[in-house]
């Protein structure tokens, strides 16, 4: 049976063990017709024309975890963000561990997605977001919806602003031999809140795990919102995140991906900007080794005038590591003075290693500034000498120009913690020691 | 008698792409001396630095490159570093996010490192750092940026002669760190330059203008004209060439 097959008699099996008068009930089934209809993304879909699901769907992955398993703390603070404070929201193979979370509702509520489609005081925000923002028509989404039980609720109400940063961890154990998880989060910033938000991903084993993800977040009038993506994974553990944001009047959202590791990582980010003056902010980060694949594909979609976005994503890859970059922006006929700024910069390391980048532009708007560059290069051999004639040795010297080369991106990380967190995750990554914080 | 030879170079040849650049440079630096080395564009001066501290892009071929009698060949650029040797750059590169203080003290401890010692203790790098900054009167503030980001060009220069002080090399080589400085910055480079002078190490002073040479003061002036040095004097050569140009001595030269 192959993944698909699998995949939709496990749904009758889901589909059992819940309430069918729920509201959501029906869009869970909409979109699982949707999957059936189209399927896995093949390479001749254009948006997947270099990423290929082919050897995913030939592993035999649970649906369902069968054991539920306990972790202690101290086995996997490190993957925490442990230097500071946080809320936590926790889930080990895809089920929500209330041990190793800290959960709220004084105020605002950071909570789970089983409590809020259960219990009738989260109702009308569910019915208000849940599916709001996320693709109907997208397959890997809707199979997403279809199976969307669990994952983070996050709730934060007009003019409120949570204590403290929220981490949302999801660990898989290796319990089973192969497992697929399809979390689902939803983020809803009221008018004038905000929020920061750390999300990641990690396998605690060698064994193969699939994360079909999908995040709604609402941004109201005037809302902050602050997303760090840390994807460091193992290189059995592949990805597929669906981000969707909606915005609205002069609202902030910054989206943070920083893909250092992994098997396969597909990022499909999109941001509709739905009012004026609002900024969007998409940047990341990818170092990649190996055989490892990134797949960034941005949309931001300029509906509203005088609206601004920022793109930046650097890339570094070694090895047979292959990466990909298509951004696309639309700017509407009536997104008049839109600001849209993107730019791509590579640096391959080796002869084997590869990146695709397309820009996709779509503007029918006549008065607008959008820009867009791409580079891709080796590292700097004028540069390198530099350092080395200083004493720095060939490796720190590489090292101290990634660094210097990821920058722009890291120097907007606004959690001076996650900050020297990535710095140590890049420097453990490329063998280097660099005696200070960056 | 002791030897006191800083560095020595004997028949140095050295090409890119096939295209010979040194045509057999002989040269010998004493410890406590401080060498010129002048010439119009392309006549191999900055190949010259460069060869000196290891750029490998540089082919050597025929030739020696001896630093206290050791010969550099097999040595890469960052041992040859540890060893002493020190670069100021023409063009120095820009490092975002790394700033001047914290590149200082990485190249710092990675010199320790190679000659076995400890992380040097960060109030004696602290008390190093502010001594030599005010020397060169470079601004507190200064240190905090972004190594050579959106630096001036007497900024870049001024940082790599605080470079050099933090270093404390037993050979400077100083490649056209006048150009780009107004007349005070000048002043103060010079000056910085001149503290830094010892018996126990020697610094080789590239450069087009006598200027320079008016507050840097060369114990010997060389003249480098199609990969070789075609004339050596004392001080007097290089107002010489000031008030005469280098025509006669390319006339002398193809003779």
């Amino acid at each position: 049976m192959d993944l698909k097959e699998k995949l939709v008699s496990s749904f009758m099996a889901f589909e059992d063990g819940l309430d069918l008068d729920h509201p959501v009930h029906e869009e869970r089934s909409n979109a699982m017709k949707n999957f059936e209809t189209k399927g896995f993304p093949t390479k001749k879909d254009e948006a997947w024309k270099y990423t290929s699901l082919r050897g995913l769907q030939k592993v035999d992955f649970s649906i369902f975890p069968k054991h539920e398993t306990t972790l202690e703390y101290k086995d996997v603070k490190k993957y925490f963000l442990h230097e500071i404070d946080t809320y936590k929201i926790v889930f080990v193979d895809g089920v929500y561990s209330s041990y190793l979370s800290e959960t709220t509702h004084d105020g605002v509520d950071i909570c789970l997605m089983s409590s809020a489609f259960s219990k009738p005081m989260f109702q009308q925000v569910i019915e208000v977001y849940f599916n709001k923002a996320a693709s109907k028509d997208e397959s890997l989404t809707s199979l997403n919806t279809a199976f969307s039980k669990e994952g983070a609720y996050i709730y934060i109400p007009k003019n409120k602003m949570p204590k403290k940063p929220i981490q949302i961890l999801h660990l898989a154990t290796g319990n089973e031999a192969a497992l697929m998880l399809q979390p689902r989060n939803l983020i809803v910033a009221e008018d004038n809140a905000e929020v920061q938000i750390i999300e990641r991903h990690q396998s605690l084993t060698g064994n193969e795990v699939f994360t079909n993800s999908v995040t709604e977040i609402f941004a109201g009038k005037d809302a902050i919102v602050d997303y760090y993506k840390v994807q460091n994974d193992e290189p059995t553990a592949s990805l597929v995140d669906n981000t969707y944001i909606s915005q609205k009047r002069s609202s902030v959202v910054r989206v943070h991906t920083f893909s250092l590791g992994g098997k396969l990582i597909r990022n499909n980010l999109n941001f509709y900007q739905n009012g004026e003056r609002i900024d969007s902010t998409l940047k990341g980060v990818t170092i990649l080794g190996d055989k490892q694949h990134v797949d960034h594909h941005t949309l931001v979609h300029h509906a509203q005038p005088n609206c601004e976005s920022h793109q930046d994503y650097k890339g570094i890859f070694g090895d047979s590591s292959t990466g990909v970059f298509n951004g696309k922006i639309i700017v509407d006929k009536i997104a008049q003075k839109t600001d849209a700024f993107q730019q791509n910069n590579n640096i391959l390391l080796s002869d084997r290693s590869t990146i695709n980048s397309k820009p996709q532009l779509e503007i029918f708007a006549d008065d607008v500034k959008c820009s867009h560059g791409c580079t891709i290069g080796q590292l700097d051999e004028e540069a390198m000498f530099y350092l080395r004639s200083r004493g720095i040795p060939k490796k720190e010297a590489k090292a101290l120009l990634m660094y210097a080369f990821a920058n722009n991106v890291l120097e907007s990380v606004r959690i001076p913690e996650l900050k020297a967190r990535i710095n140590k995750i890049i420097a453990d990554k490329l063998g280097v020691r660099m005696g200070f914080d960056l | 008698m002791k030897n006191n030879s800083m560095l020595e170079i004997k028949n140095l040849h050295a090409s890119v792409d096939d295209k010979e650049i040194l045509k057999g440079i002989d040269l010998k630096v004493n410890a406590g001396e401080v060498h010129a080395i002048m010439g119009p564009n392309g006549s191999g001066k900055s190949t010259l630095a460069e060869v000196i501290a290891g750029q490998e892009e540089f082919e050597v071929g025929e030739g020696n490159i001896l630093l206290e009698g050791e010969d550099l060949e097999e040595l890469s650029p960052e041992e040859r570093a540890h060893k002493g040797v020190f670069l100021s750059f023409q063009y120095p590169v820009e490092i975002p996010g790394v700033s001047v203080t914290n590149f200082m003290k990485t190249a710092i401890n990675e010199s320790r490192k190679a000659q076995g010692l400890e992380d040097m203790p960060a109030n004696e790098m602290l008390k190093k750092i502010r001594e030599k900054s005010e020397m060169l009167e470079i601004d507190r503030k200064f240190l905090s940026r972004s190594l050579n980001e959106g630096f001036s060009g007497g900024e870049k220069k001024r940082n790599e002669i605080f470079q050099m002080a933090m270093m404390e090399p037993k050979l400077a080589i100083l490649d056209e760190t006048d150009s780009g400085l107004d007349i005070d910055a000048l002043r103060i480079v010079a000056n910085g330059v001149n503290k830094l002078r010892s018996k126990d190490n020697a610094i080789i002073v590239i450069t087009h203008y006598q200027r320079l040479l008016e507050y840097i003061v060369p114990d010997f002036v060389h003249v480098l004209y199609n990969g070789k040095i075609v004339k050596s004097g004392t001080k007097e050569l290089a107002l010489e060439l000031e008030e005469k140009g280098y025509d006669w001595l390319k006339e002398e030269a193809a003779v």
